[in-house]
């Protein structure tokens, strides 16, 4: 079983950590993973996006021309990745900062309001984080008990209303009824 | 928990270098390499060494040659047109026997071309590196564990037969982030660089560093006895990986992070029935020649694929001889092919068969 | 029977191939006699560049390295902060250290670098037969610049110890020449000096030598002397430019 990733949007809105958050967790928990940015110039100019590959299998090429998910946290990148989407693929969408859906009918399509319900919710700059515990919940490809263990082992223990950020906007991500 | 972290390929270099002793780093800012430089910086003053960045990447490939001509474990790091810059000194290196790792995180050329990753600079670390009969020890990794392995093992290469080793690998080998392990490296048992210039402290006759020889006889002497090293390591350190060759009819070549697309095409063309395999030269000089022409013997095509307009394919069809068909399939200018074109290739390759 | 006059220890006992009259010959000896009375010879590691003195490794009685073109400093910083306790120095011509090498010699003085640069400025390229200089001065006839130096066309020449004079890493900034006894004296002075302050850790050191090129100059060596007071002395004034400590940050 192979899953390729693409997340995409702004500079700012957390997109590396995202994929880096997810390929960590695929090494911890015995999976071949890797995980791609994109560099350079095109990274100062407020796009961001990486590719990250989570598999059982040795994995060949890192780079993905059709990810089975994406998730796209801005137009530009909804635009741009949207029609690559594998058939059978899941997209999930912020659907606070992109006013479009999908027309196909071969994907899955999750709209995800999570930059505004980040903002409700006093969790400015978390709305990639409450994305995460959708992904996970909705594909299932980690016990979200684990995706949360890793995703705080990472912020240093003094660093409490950090940590507890984090662990609100996984749980709202995990408690969405998403159609 | 194994002992695997998560790290960007050039992180892996930098960290791989320090674990085998290399304390002392001289280097420019270039992407997509940078991060080796900086986590240098960051690294080394914390474990009594220096990272040093130079004017030029001239002045950092000549501050490495004056820190192995003193006899210490040094190395650069750059991308493909701060390569062309080092060349000069490369060449001096090689005229010096002197042993060093100089990294080459490939982008796409000619000229300051573009950031994205490539393999343009095959001929450049196999061929054409600095003026003068010469080579280097070219290592392709094609994993970030491998960027930190063969980091390791080229220290040990250029000390044992003293000539500079290259780590030729690309922006997307350097930029990516895959678990790497640190902990198994094999080490050699390593010559004494008696010939260093560091202070004879009057307890030897001084030691020359130098690579002029005004009369040609001597210069065409102290040539052959180069050659007659490098003709040890074509004998003792060809690495190549091989994958499902046992039946391939059709042989893909290729190296770095195009044989990982290689292997997935190879999965797909298998898939629709094409017995397709791999070899993956892991030392491109030395190049697997010998391999590749016990192959030719029984596979009935090869293939080189390649993230330039078709380089390593010569030495392919060197090796091959003329035995059978040697075809190319390239994507350039930082582009990295995708598995789709690449099993599309095998399959029209397989129809002409 | 008391020996009044020898060859240094420093100095390897090997004809030289420098031309009659050319001044190599005596700089080599002070450097050499610097080496020797600072009893440093063991932990001494040379830099031979591209020019004139490019056989230098084969003069000199310490480790020698034979650097590419302009790239002396850059050498010399690779050994020296690989090894701190040597003492490290390049003797340089003038197309070497200020026009191949500028960059090198620029940057290896403005970080501070802890060596001794010894710097041969005859206004000419030697090696190569007689072609304009970076150090070249106005009018001056060469075989590149055969209707004489014109400021319009081939620019000014660069006064070295001056412009290096202005960087917070050099300690010594001293311009000497060696056209007459007294000269060599002060000459000799300056060099122990910049040797000195290495030991001493006070940072980059360049003596500026004026030298003469009686060959390419086309001037038997009598009048090469003379040629050196006369044009060159003006030119390019001898003293000291700076004198003192390389700016640093506390450890």
């Amino acid at each position: 079983m192979t899953t390729r990733y693409i997340f995409a949007g702004s500079g700012g809105q957390g997109i590396q950590f995202s994929g880096k958050q997810m390929a960590k967790t695929g090494m911890h928990v015995g999976k071949n993973v890797t995980f791609l940015p994109s560099y350079g110039p095109e990274m100062r100019g407020g796009t961001s996006n990486c590719t990250v590959v989570i598999s059982d299998e040795e994995i060949g090429s890192p780079s993905v021309s059709s990810p089975d998910v994406l998730v796209a946290m801005n137009l530009p990148s909804f635009d741009k990745f949207e029609p690559k989407i594998a058939q059978g693929g899941i997209l999930f969408c912020d659907s606070t900062l992109v006013d479009k859906k999908s027309e196909r009918d071969d994907i899955k399509a999750y709209y995800v309001p999570a930059t505004g319900l980040a903002n409700e919710n006093g969790l400015l700059g978390f709305a990639n984080v409450i994305l995460l515990g959708v992904i996970v919940k909705v594909t299932g490809i980690f016990d979200c008990a684990d995706f949360e263990d890793y995703l705080l082992s990472n912020i240093p223990a003094t660093k409490t209303a950090l940590i507890e950020k984090n662990k609100k906007a996984l749980e709202i991500g995990y408690g969405l009824e998403i159609e | 928990m194994s002992n695997k972290v998560l790290m960007k390929g050039n992180e892996a270099i930098a960290e791989a270098a320090i674990s085998a002793g290399c304390l002392y780093f001289f280097g420019y800012p270039i992407t997509p390499q940078t991060e080796v430089a900086e986590y240098m910086a960051r690294r080394l003053p914390k474990v009594g060494g220096l990272c040093l960045q130079a004017e030029s990447e001239v002045a950092a490939i000549n501050m490495l040659m004056g820190a192995s001509a003193a006899g210490t474990r040094a190395m650069t790091s750059s991308s493909s047109p701060g390569i062309s810059l080092k060349s000069e000194g490369i060449s001096y290196i090689a005229g010096c026997d002197l042993p060093c790792l100089v990294v080459n995180v490939q982008r796409g050329g000619p000229g300051l071309g573009g950031i994205q990753p490539s393999q343009q600079d095959y001929y450049q670390a196999t061929r054409g590196v600095g003026h003068g009969d010469l080579r280097l020890i070219v290592l392709a990794p094609s994993s970030v564990q491998e960027m930190a392995s063969l980091t390791a093992e080229a220290f040990d290469l250029a000390d044992t037969y003293r000539m500079p080793a290259m780590l030729l690998a690309d922006g997307a080998l350097g930029q990516m982030m895959e678990p790497v392990d640190f902990s198994v490296f094999p080490k050699r048992e390593l010559p004494e660089k008696t010939w260093a210039t560091n202070g004879h402290g009057g307890a030897r006759k001084k030691n020359i560093v130098n690579s002029l020889f005004i009369d040609p006889n001597e210069l065409e002497n102290s040539i052959r006895a180069r050659y007659e090293r490098y003709a040890k390591v074509e004998e003792n350190e060809v690495r190549y990986e091989e994958y499902m060759t046992e039946d391939a009819e059709i042989i893909l070549v290729a190296f770095g992070i195009t044989a990982r697309i290689a292997k997935s095409a190879i999965t797909e063309a298998r898939a629709k029935g094409v017995k397709a395999g791999l070899l993956r030269p892991i030392t491109l000089w030395p190049f697997p020649k010998k391999r590749l022409g016990e192959l030719a013997d029984r596979a009935k095509a090869f293939l080189s694929v390649e993230m330039s307009m078709g380089q390593m394919v010569d030495d392919v069809r060197l090796a091959v001889n003329g035995k059978k068909p040697v075809s190319f399939f390239g994507r350039t200018g930082g582009i990295i092919p995708s598995v789709e074109e690449v099993a599309a290739e095998i399959m029209k390759l397989a129809e002409s068969l | 029977m008391k020996t009044v006059f020898d060859r240094p220890e420093a100095l390897s006992d090997v004809p030289l191939h420098y031309c009659p009259g050319c001044t190599h010959g005596i700089v080599h000896r002070l450097v050499a006699e610097t080496i020797d009375e600072l009893g440093i010879l063991g932990q001494t590691v040379g830099i031979a560049p591209v020019g004139c003195s490019v056989f230098a490794y084969n003069y000199f009685e310490c480790d020698m390295i034979e650097a590419a073109h302009g790239r002396a400093p850059a050498v010399a910083t690779g050994v020296k902060r690989t090894h701190p306790d040597t003492v490290v120095f390049t003797y340089q011509g003038d197309g070497d250290l200020a026009a191949i090498g500028t960059a090198e010699t620029v940057h290896a003085a403005t970080r501070g670098e802890n060596i001794t640069v010894i710097f041969i400025n005859n206004c000419i390229y030697g090696m190569t037969g007689g072609q304009m200089a970076p150090t070249t001065i106005p009018g001056q006839v060469t075989t590149t610049s055969p209707y004489g130096r014109k400021r319009n066309v081939q620019g000014s020449p660069i006064r070295v110890c001056e412009m290096l004079s202005t960087l917070d890493g050099v300690a010594l900034a001293a311009r000497v020449s060696v056209d007459c006894p007294k000269n060599i004296l002060t000459a000799k002075k300056t060099i122990q000096k910049a040797f000195r302050n290495q030991i001493d850790k006070k940072g980059f050191s360049i003596v500026e030598v004026l030298s003469t090129c009686p060959t390419n100059w086309g001037l038997a060596p009598k009048d090469a002397l003379e040629w050196l007071r006369q044009n060159m002395i003006p030119y390019y004034p001898l003293g000291v430019y700076k004198d003192g400590e390389a700016i640093r940050d506390a450890e």
